[in-house]
């Protein structure tokens, strides 16, 4: 009978191991670092949410990562009026379908949807945002190695500088930018920390949370089974 | 203390005496004897009743926030969608609420598959008990629309190209395919009075019928008494008050003991909550997190794990017969899939219950049976062109699995009838 | 709870202990559910403090602004309003304002901060109707040949004075809100908090 468990438990699992991967980098988990997740977020205020919303995200949640109303409100707040309201953009949406072809996303909860066999969605995004490089043959002149004909274009160019293709399909960097490699990757892990965060904020509290619940259920169980001894010492 | 019980009695019997209270206590648990042996594979019983609840309340609790809406906001973003970010955001512990429903979602069906297969393994479908094992099946295909219809509302990207090809199936059916689904869809393409209606069913219709069938199964159960693993009926020998020898009554034994169970459900349970809600992308799909788009097909839809075993049946189906397309014999298959479980009670011959007195052919052949159910699931969550270690193509093991998943139960009555089967004891075992 | 002859002691113990971890499971089992219908961080948004600019209200004149859903009533009150307030102290429920139907700053004889600025929460203590005004005084209000100007509810018929002051033997148990407030500046008012963090 348990060899029988055993052979159904492991089959699925030995079948798994299989599959073509796709290459992601690993994202630096920065998720109790708050300077990370404070610049981080101040990197998606001044990067990201001009195009894209993040509308089910209230500014003053920012309290989570150490950002209390007041520094939200001077710092990081460009689209709103109180820090309760939602990170909301003012594009509208059909305009950015006639320029980006695709109304771009909102970003809340990007990093639960990117999230796939290849790897977390931080990691993805993590690989994404230092993949892109110079395409001519694309409208914006921009492509990207794990999202093919990406709409978007690179946004941190600036800081990151010009990659292009290499004939051995490797990325190489040809006009450096603002910030040297190093730099790039850390602000880019803060970022996508951030994102991360974002995707679902209690997270952190929700694990803490869970030791407490299991502890208690251990006790619980304790007293429960030794009453269960008690009662069925009498069956035989 | 004396008047306090004298008040509490008196209580008792005015209720008694207009409501068959004290009646329904003796009868359902501390006068319902159960087989003292039960192990291991007896907890899945009332962990479902656990469950059931569980989904009930947090289900009503969504209900106040959740909002079956498929326009857009301002922010471009489905309502039903946004109103599950705003639940697991905005609402005061609404993430734990809906975290613990759509756990118990996947929850349910890990403790109905293991109670049924528990009914397997026991023969707990063998008369005196085939209604309670038709009520059952009832309720598993019950189950089955909830966790549909319940998929759809959080209207991600799952949500809504599952629902699609789901409700593309009935299309299948001859002649009146096509305007059914349209009919059940009430638009051209899964749209708001999909989800509406969608939500109707989820939260009112099939609970109701849900509960009802529970209630039947349960009272059916207690009418025959419960099965044992030696698959002996403990009836057959009482004791001069008529109680049987091997039973003890339900409470307090069984009750102490469940605790115990629902205890250790509940730690697996937390875990899944607080540390791993999406279940490594089982129990909530990376994909669902996109709003649904009508546009844009994700590159890889699959169903829930649940139902993947009956969607690779459904998949297995490649060739037309009797001039109608093979998509049709699909639909046949994954609904046969479901309901042959059905036919069980009368498709065993076997002179004995318990795998315990089995032979080795039964052991043989429903070891197979599970390993392949459990490799029809697996390729269920796949690609149809998935390879097993890149190189042993899926879709021909699952045509394979797939007879073999409907040989088992159609030559059933031959091989349960021809087996060795061991002498069953008098009295039931405790191991 | 002692043990006699007739009980299981070691049993009794654990049926306790276990008791008493399912029934902390309950309570605690029972708490986000109670705490979910609680108002969400949307409605907390939606109630946050509401900033007004006063200089346009001329004396005699009220507004009313939209703070958590509820009208608050925003008077500007003349010399004569004032007055009338003292005159009429014998006839309202509880002139002094000992109920706590104020913050403490406005727990005055004209229940406001400034004397003339009066804030309250536009609805009746009765049973949630918002109160009409009726500022004339004497027979033009249609109320009573003495009103001393004031407000109405059209549901029960209670009545208010100036300062939000319930009459006596009416259906209103007691005083208008006064909602916590604050003055930003000189004729700039903040509703709904009355202290800065």
């Amino acid at each position: 009978m348990k060899k029988l468990l055993f052979a159904i438990l492991f089959a699925p699992v030995v079948a798994l191991a299989a599959g073509a991967k796709l290459h992601l980098d690993t994202a630096p988990d920065k998720a109790n670092d708050m300077a990370a997740l404070q610049n981080g977020a101040k990197v998606f205020v001044n990067y990201c949410l001009n195009c894209h919303s993040a509308s089910y995200m209230r500014y003053n949640r920012l309290k989570d990562i150490g950002l209390n109303d007041d520094q939200v409100r001077d710092n990081l707040m460009f689209t709103a009026d109180k820090v309760g309201e939602p990170m909301r953009i003012a594009m509208q949406r059909n305009d950015a379908k006639v320029w980006f072809g695709a109304a771009p996303p909102d970003l809340t909860v990007i990093a639960r949807a990117r999230a796939s066999e290849h790897g977390s969605g931080a990691d993805w995004l993590y690989t994404y945002l230092r993949s892109f490089y110079r395409d001519e043959s694309r409208p914006t002149g921009w492509n990207n190695v794990i999202f093919e004909n990406v709409g978007m274009p690179h946004v941190l160019w600036d800081l990151q500088g010009d990659q292009v293709m290499g004939e051995d399909h490797k990325l190489k960097l040809v006009k450096p930018g603002k910030m040297k490699p190093q730099e790039y990757d850390a602000m880019v892990g803060d970022l996508v920390a951030y994102l991360k965060y974002m995707g679902e904020p209690v997270s952190e509290f929700r694990k803490h949370l869970g030791v407490v619940v299991l502890i208690f259920l251990a006790v619980f169980f304790v007293f429960a089974y030794a009453l269960k001894r008690e009662f069925w010492k009498d069956i035989h | 203390m004396s008047k306090v019980n004298a008040l509490l009695q008196g209580t008792l019997d005015w209720v008694d005496a207009r409501f068959p209270l004290t009646a329904n206590w003796k009868a359902h648990l501390s006068e319902y004897y159960a087989p003292k042996n039960f192990n291991f594979w007896y907890f899945f019983g009332s962990l479902a009743i656990l469950v059931l609840v569980l989904q009930i309340v947090t289900g009503i609790f969504l209900t106040m926030h959740f909002k079956p809406d498929a326009s857009l906001n301002a922010s471009g973003v489905p309502v039903a969608f946004a109103s599950v970010e705003y639940i697991m955001r905005d609402v005061s512990w609404g993430w734990l609420i809906r975290y613990m429903h759509s756990t118990g979602a996947s929850a349910f069906f890990i403790v109905v598959y293991l109670h049924m297969f528990r009914g397997l393994i026991y023969g707990s479908y063998r008369k005196p008990r085939e209604l309670i094992w038709l009520f059952g099946i009832g309720i598993f295909l019950c189950l089955m629309g909830e966790a549909f219809f319940g998929y759809l509302l959080p209207w991600g990207q799952m949500s809504f190209w599952g629902a699609q090809v789901i409700v593309n199936l009935f299309s299948a059916i001859p002649v009146i395919g096509p305007d059914l689904s349209i009919w059940l869809r009430g638009d051209y393409v899964v749209g708001d009075a999909t989800l509406n209606r969608f939500f109707a069913f989820h939260v009112i219709a099939m609970p109701l019928v849900l509960v009802g069938l529970v209630a039947a199964h349960i009272i059916a159960l207690h009418e025959v008494g419960s099965n044992n693993p030696d698959g002996v009926e403990i009836k057959k020998k009482k004791d001069a008050n008529g109680v049987p020898l091997d039973g003890i009554p339900f409470h307090p034994y069984y009750t102490v003991k469940d605790i115990v169970g629902v205890i250790v459900f509940l730690m697996v349970f937390s875990v899944i909550v607080f540390f791993m809600p999406e279940g490594g992308g089982y129990f909530l799909e990376y994909n669902n997190f996109d709003p649904a788009d009508p546009l844009k097909t994700p590159p890889h839809i699959a169903p829930v794990w649940y139902f993947t075993p009956y969607y690779s049946l459904l998949r297995a189906v490649t060739y037309p017969l009797l001039g109608i397309d093979a998509k049709f014999w699909g639909v046949v298959a994954m609904g046969a899939g479901v309901v042959v479980f059905a036919f069980l009670p009368w498709l065993d011959r076997s002179p004995v219950k318990s795998i315990r007195y089995r032979g080795p052919l039964t052991k043989t052949l429903l070891t197979i049976w599970i390993i392949g159910f459990f490799i029809l699931g697996f390729l269920g969550t796949k690609d149809p062109a998935y390879k097993f270690f890149g190189s042993i193509p899926g879709a021909p093991v699952a045509q394979l699995l797939s007879v073999y998943y409907f040989l088992f139960f159609l030559t059933m009555p031959i091989w349960s009838s021809l087996d060795r089967c061991q002498p069953e004891p008098d009295r039931v075992t405790m191991k | 709870m002692s043990c006699d002859d007739n009980v299981d002691c070691g049993r009794r113990r654990l049926l306790v202990a276990t008791a008493a971890a399912g029934g902390v499971a309950g309570v605690a089992a029972a708490v986000p559910f109670v705490a979910s219908m609680l108002p969400s961080e949307r409605a907390k948004a939606a109630g946050a403090p509401v900033e007004v600019d006063i200089s346009k209200l001329a004396p005699g004149q009220m507004m009313t602004v939209e703070w958590r859903g509820k009208p608050v009533w925003i008077i500007n009150r003349t010399k004569e309003m004032l007055d009338g307030l003292t005159k009429i102290a014998d006839q309202v429920a509880d002139p002094k304002s000992d109920k706590k139907m104020q913050p403490d700053y406005a727990k005055n004889d004209t229940r406001s901060i400034k004397p003339e600025i009066f804030v309250a929460v536009g609805i009746c203590t009765h049973l949630g109707c918002s109160p009409t005004d009726k500022f004339k005084t004497g027979a033009d209000s249609g109320i009573d040949p003495n009103w001393p100007g004031g407000f109405i509810c059209p549901c029960h018929g209670s009545t208010f004075d100036l300062a939000g002051r319930v009459y006596k033997s009416k259906p209103a148990p007691d005083n208008l809100e006064v909602p916590p407030h604050m003055y930003l500046g000189e004729t700039k008012l903040l509703i709904g908090e009355d202290k800065k963090a």
